[in-house]
């Protein structure tokens, strides 16, 4: 095919990507916006398809491989996509963000072997930069996003993992991936410049793992985020590599669009992007917070009925505990029961509640909890000063008041959820364990405040056939 | 090559400007979207695999980007797609 029906065809995937993540960013829209990026997608796999590149070079074998690999992609991704259950949308969307790191390194790694190795061409150093780039922030895309899946999807623990010296090692592993890197690019000797490449190799998939491993679970949303926009730079060094446009625009657009996310998600927390990434935060408890008074009272499913039986403004607070106990359609069948009751129902959204931001939403959704219901955090806030009963379920931080009055608290000054502020509130806990941050709450030891333990599901579910009973 | 960093640099600033305000509830589909976009590597892992027929490592190890890339962005646009399936108003069926 004529190299500039290729182009062209690759100009129309770039602009219906646009398009696409322009129409994801509003909620009508943001379906269509999903299919027309596909679209894009598949129209420029398609032309590539037909690429005198590909045709001229290919044989039945190699047509094989390509038929084979596709294939193979297409049924376990599509397996994958439909088994997934929802509240574990966070670990999904981190393997799948490090498989695309994993392609990108190997796509760099491919084109220099067989450039360089396999046919002693002489490969420019711009290229070999591309490539150097491609092959190392894929493969910290890829390391650390497997790193984050098994955080997130508690296969190690969530804790952020820190010794002494930690940060001299890190940036030791990272200056030796520089001078790897350089090397590689500098060296005019090919063979030599190959060891320097699997060097890259093998240093970034370390470095991937030692820099997540200081960060800790409740932190992972921003790293993910950070870790979708390295996948789309890679994927576009990777397009430097074989001089390709629709690479180089389709990553560079993730890549920035990327950091604009991340940044959003850090100011929700009123931290900086370095805070989060180096300072440890949650590996130990309590350091240098105030010690909390009082004690953590329980109530009875009974009880909690007559409470809620009376109440005429409710409040919910989902978090990460609502995921894990999979507990958003009972939750779904209380609020109705509530409102059918007479009472007005909210939910409060924090925006890093859960794993991801947005997780909530997607759960609430997932159980038909129209979106209206769905309350940004200042307008819950608002909400919450009138409320009769606020039921926190499996929030933890995002609704500790440390982070409005102690200034010794590691989350000083992250905005909260103030659910102290409602009448009653009714908190949803597995145990008396700390949160994710492994903080002590002290909305938990107020006088306004009862303890429900339990699994959170079954708790909801207790109180549901309670109102079914009367 | 020049002509490359150019579009770069302006793919970078349209991504800057695409995104500013985007409501919290759509941040996990705008990141599995724009995560599945990455899989454009896919295109590189065509080229790598299909133009490297006479060197079988360089084949094999094209054919693996190939795998995961399809992987990526298969399972990522079904997901986006099933999560965002679920946003509906009050009514809608």
């Amino acid at each position: 095919m004529n190299p500039s029906i290729v182009n062209f065809v690759y100009i129309v995937a770039s602009v219906l990507f646009i398009f696409g993540i322009k129409m994801l960013g509003k909620a009508e829209t943001a379906r269509k916006g999903n299919a027309i990026s596909a679209v894009g997608m598949l129209i420029a796999v398609v032309v590539t398809l037909f690429d005198r590149q590909i045709l001229d070079f290919a044989d039945a074998y190699s047509w094989a491989i390509l038929g084979g690999s596709l294939a193979l992609g297409v049924i376990i991704g599509a397996f994958a996509a439909k088994k997934v259950k929802m509240t574990s949308m966070p670990e999904m969307v981190a393997l799948l963000n490090g498989f695309g790191g994993l392609a990108s390194l190997l796509v760099g790694w491919a084109d220099y072997y067989f450039k360089a190795v396999a046919n002693s061409a002489a490969v420019d150093t711009f290229t070999k930069i591309a490539t150097v780039a491609a092959v190392v922030i894929g493969g910290i895309t890829f390391t650390g996003s497997v790193y984050a899946w098994g955080k997130l999807s508690g296969k190690i623990s969530g804790r952020a993992k820190v010794y002494a010296g930690q940060k001299l090692v890190n940036g030791f592993v990272a200056l030796v991936t520089l001078v790897a890197a350089i090397s590689f690019s500098a060296w005019p000797d090919s063979n030599i410049a190959y060891y320097a490449l699997i060097a890259s190799v093998v240093l970034s998939l370390l470095l991937g793992v030692v820099a997540v491993m200081p960060i800790g679970g409740g932190d992972m949303p921003v790293v993910i985020s950070l870790l979708n926009s390295l996948s789309g730079l890679a994927a576009s060094a990777a397009g430097f590599v074989i001089q390709n446009n629709v690479l180089i625009v389709a990553g560079c657009l993730v890549g920035a669009s990327g950091v604009i996310l991340t940044v959003i998600m850090c100011k929700s927390m009123n931290r900086t992007l370095g805070n989060v990434l180096f300072s440890g935060f949650g590996s130990s408890s309590s350091k240098g917070a105030q010690k909390v008074d009082g004690e953590m009272k329980a109530i009875s499913t009974d009880d909690a009925y007559y409470v809620l039986e009376a109440a005429q403004n409710v409040v919910f607070i989902p978090g990460y505990g609502m995921a894990v106990a999979q507990a958003q359609h009972a939750v779904k069948e209380l609020a109705e029961i509530l409102e059918n009751n007479g009472a007005e129902v909210n939910f409060a959204i924090h925006p890093v509640a859960g794993r991801m931001p947005g997780h909530m939403n997607v759960l609430l959704a997932e159980a038909d909890v129209p979106y209206e219901q769905l309350k940004e955090m200042e307008e819950a806030n608002r909400i919450l000063e009138t409320a009769d009963v606020a039921i926190v379920i499996g929030a933890n931080d995002v609704v500790n008041p440390a982070a409005a009055e102690d200034k010794g608290s590691p989350i000083y000054g992250m905005p909260i959820i103030e659910a102290f502020k409602a009448k009653t509130v009714f908190a949803l806990k597995r145990g008396k364990g700390t949160g994710f941050s492994g903080l002590e709450n002290s909305l938990f030891f107020r006088p306004n405040t009862r303890m429900i333990y339990g699994d959170a599901k079954a708790t909801v579910n207790e109180l549901v056939s309670k109102f079914k009973d009367k | 090559m020049i002509l490359l960093l150019f579009i770069f640099t302006l793919a970078a600033f349209l991504g800057f400007e695409l995104i500013s305000k985007v409501p919290s509830q759509l941040h996990t589909p705008l990141m599995s979207g724009s995560n599945a976009i990455s899989g454009i590597t896919i295109v590189g892992a065509l080229v790598a695999t299909a133009g490297t027929a006479n060197s079988t490592f360089a084949t094999v190890l094209g054919a693996a980007a190939l795998v995961l890339a399809t992987i990526n962005v298969i399972g990522g646009y079904m997901v986006t797609d099933r999560m965002l399936a679920m946003f509906k108003k009050k009514g809608d069926k």
